[in-house]
């Protein structure tokens, strides 16, 4: 049985729930994007962008690196 | 062979008419330009960019952009992560007094003359205009730099309110060709956009106003909403390539043709010889590098730099050396007093 240890963090689903490489395109896409959800329960998380950065708050484990 | 003359014709057309007089092009010129074939491309960017330096010159106005109210957008403008009504992975946020007063130094330090406040809303309510007031006063407090603001439909008393306060420049969409724009917004119409344009201009503030290009809409609606955008007159059109966007119902549509964006930025600039033609959103991903180049070089004369709304942008270093390298100086503070 597979267990969850994350989940992406753009499209928010939990990895092992998609083959391997699911997630080589939303890796390629957070070049140019903040995270979306965290990766440690999949919650969407609060992002503000900001001219040179982001901040990234899930309601659950707090600020996102 | 008809269309071999009609576009040396339209190419000799824009020469006398954009290059030699400052006169835009008609709308059916617009649709011969975007109709050349790719082998003319470089000869269609050369004459963009002989047009904006004889009529802008070589500056570069710079600006940075930072959204004062994320997400929860009642409208549903297709292509936007920010509308409400879609499943979005964009929840809302709000940008305090502090937080915006320190975006605009960021956004100072790059050189840049412009910061636009943004807000994702239909129209400013009195929260929102209070936080603009507070905002606009904190950053002209500790921060040399103009202020532009983008908070959706105004109300005559709202466009008096920001002149009064010191909003320079006001931006407002139009987004798309009044014939396409059914496609793409069905909660309010081009004309209320369009009355909130009117209302700016009258009121002292400048206009901006532009699109986005890729959203489905034809070669012809792009030259339609081009000599639309010139009948407005707009101080700067801000130039975005769609950027779709997971959960609206654009999220599917294909990254636009690196080629078809740099034909549309020229057919932009020999419709508005004058205007500020300003890289907005989707440039990195419908460009990349090599194509900002040649956008660069093909008529923009304006970019954002740093990170978007939503989505983040290229290094402001690698944009203001690629400048110093075209010998594009940027345009100074001093120079848009």
């Amino acid at each position: 049985m597979n267990t969850v240890l994350d989940f992406c963090d753009r499209c928010g689903k939990a990895k092992t729930a998609l083959p391997d490489d699911a997630h080589v395109a939303c890796a390629e896409a957070r070049a140019l994007e903040p995270p979306r959800y965290c990766v440690a329960c999949g919650r969407r998380l609060i992002v503000q962008v900001v001219p040179r950065g982001y901040s990234a708050r899930c309601s659950r484990h707090g600020e996102v690196g | 062979m008809t269309d071999v003359l009609d576009t040396l014709d339209v190419l000799a057309t824009a020469r006398e008419q954009v290059l030699e007089h400052g006169r835009g092009l008609s709308e059916p010129d617009l649709s011969r330009v975007l109709d050349l074939p790719d082998d003319r491309l470089p000869e269609l960017l050369q004459l963009a960019h002989d047009v904006r330096m004889r009529w802008c010159g070589p500056e570069v106005e710079v600006e940075g952009i930072v959204s004062v109210k994320t997400g929860g957008c009642p409208e549903d403008c297709h292509f936007c992560s920010q509308s409400g009504r879609f499943d979005s992975p964009v929840r809302a946020a709000w940008l305090d007094i502090p937080e915006l007063v320190e975006a605009a130094k960021e956004t100072a330090k790059t050189g840049a003359t412009e910061f636009c406040i943004v807000a994702a809303v239909r129209g400013p309510d009195e929260r929102l205009m209070n936080q603009v007031r507070d905002g606009v006063k904190a950053i002209r407090d500790a921060v040399d730099i103009n202020i532009a603001c983008s908070l959706g439909m105004l109300t005559q008393e709202q466009v008096d309110e920001l002149a009064a306060i010191g909003v320079h420049r006001y931006n407002h969409n139009l987004e798309t060709a009044r014939s396409y724009f059914a496609n793409v917004v069905t909660t309010h119409t081009w004309e209320e956009r369009w009355e909130t344009l009117r209302m700016v201009g009258e009121a002292g503030m400048e206009v901006c106003c532009g699109g986005i290009v890729g959203m489905g809409e034809s070669r012809a609606q792009r030259a339609e909403f081009a000599a639309q955008l010139a009948e407005l007159s707009p101080d700067e059109v801000p130039l975005n390539f769609l950027n779709p966007r997971p959960g609206t119902p654009f999220g599917d549509l294909p990254v636009l043709d690196a080629k078809e964006a740099l034909r549309t930025i020229a057919m932009f600039r020999l419709a508005l010889p004058r205007t500020i033609l300003r890289y907005a959103g989707g440039r990195e991903i419908t460009l990349g590098d090599l194509g900002t180049r040649e956008g660069l070089l093909g008529g923009i004369n304006a970019v954002i730099v740093g990170n978007y709304l939503t989505t983040l942008g290229r290094d402001p270093a690698d944009d203001l050396a690629l400048l110093d390298e075209l010998s594009m100086p940027v345009k100074a503070l001093s120079a848009t007093l």
